[in-house]
């Protein structure tokens, strides 16, 4: 199938989609389970040298969908963000919209 | 991830994750459990449920709300043929239906032959005619799946409204941004000639790339065989 592109290709989009989606923790996206299957699992691949190798194509097939699911998912939460409502706003924004401050309490709120 | 009884768990900050009905959430593939976790861990401050699709879709197939039998989900896929987007032409616009015949001809003669069945297309309201024997043959392909894959294989085809090409997706025989083209083939011909509406239009379309995908993936990852290269790599 070529309308696939290389396995490479996949491979390097997951990897990329991984580190944009890896969370707020801090924790390097290279040690999340995710990063370390998959590797695994095209390096398992790599060894044979069919043409025709069934499972490599599975793999492949599988690994251009999980990449379309991430980029889709991530371009869904970032349409999502963008154009679906910010939620309200919050009581300084409000105030300073039309010019006042809220007066500032030391002790902080109750 | 931990292995337990039932297949592969999931620990969210030293909890179980738990399904909506507190059934514990065990699903029957690592590659599945890896990719739900890693669905958890790109949640940020707030959970967006809905970009998690592959939870939704292990969740339901745990706790089966609509209480289905397999026999059910079959035939309600095999129903939607009746339905099947890609067998509804129009008349006109003359250029709308040309494209139909051109981009939805090959799929539906690809099924044909692989399936050994005879489909053909309509653009009365009634739909195609499908004989029974069509019907039959799916019925038995599809019942070759286990359950999980069934409730992946019924998801797709409701999502892209169409049972062809959703086998299409099954067999690997078109990617997912093509059968979601396929799919939309109307809208994508109304975009092209009006215009795009950005926040609906690519919404939908990274909505419906999104749970397609999702569909497929969960379908693969819960039908694949185990890992059998690994003999070969030992030679």
């Amino acid at each position: 199938m070529a309308a696939l592109g290389s396995p490479l290709r996949a491979l390097r989009g997951l990897l990329r989609e991984l580190r944009l989606a890896s969370g707020p923790p801090g924790r390097p996206y290279r040690d999340t389970a995710a990063y370390r299957h998959l590797l695994a699992a095209f390096r398992a691949h790599r060894v044979t040298s069919e043409k025709l190798c069934r499972a490599q194509q599975e793999l492949h097939f599988q690994a251009a969908t999980y990449l379309c699911l991430l980029r889709s998912v991530r371009h869904l939460a970032a349409l999502h963000h963008e154009y679906h409502g910010r939620g309200e706003r919050s009581p300084e924004e409000v105030a300073g919209l039309v010019g006042f401050r809220l007066p500032q309490q030391p002790g902080g709120k109750g | 991830i931990s292995q337990g009884e039932g297949g592969f768990e999931i620990n969210l900050d030293h909890r179980k994750l738990k399904t909506p009905q507190a059934k514990l959430f065990a699903v029957p593939s690592e590659a599945l459990a890896i990719a739900v976790a890693t669905e958890w861990d790109s949640q940020k401050d707030t959970i967006k449920f809905y970009t998690m699709h592959l939870t939704t879709l292990c969740n339901t197939a745990l706790d089966n709300p609509t209480q289905r039998s397999k026999g059910q989900l079959i035939r309600a896929a095999v129903k939607f043929l009746e339905t099947d987007t890609v067998c509804y032409r129009v008349e006109e616009p003359a250029a709308l239906a040309e494209l139909q015949k051109n981009e939805w001809d090959p799929i539906v003669a690809w099924a044909e032959k692989r399936y050994n069945v005879a489909i053909g297309s309509s653009t009365s309201i009634m739909g195609p005619n499908i004989p029974a024997s069509t019907r039959d043959t799916f019925i038995s392909h599809l019942a070759s799946y286990n359950m999980w894959a069934l409730q992946g294989i019924e998801y797709v085809i409701t999502q892209l409204k169409s049972l062809i090409l959703s086998m299409g997706l099954i067999d690997r025989h078109i990617t997912v941004e093509k059968a979601v083209l396929l799919s939309r083939l109307e809208e994508e011909y109304q975009i092209q000639r009006w215009g795009k509406v950005e926040w609906a239009h690519d919404y939908d379309l990274c909505e419906l790339r999104a749970r397609a995908a999702a569909g497929t993936l969960f379908v693969h990852l819960c039908s694949e065989s185990s890992t059998v290269k690994h003999k070969l790599l030992q030679d």
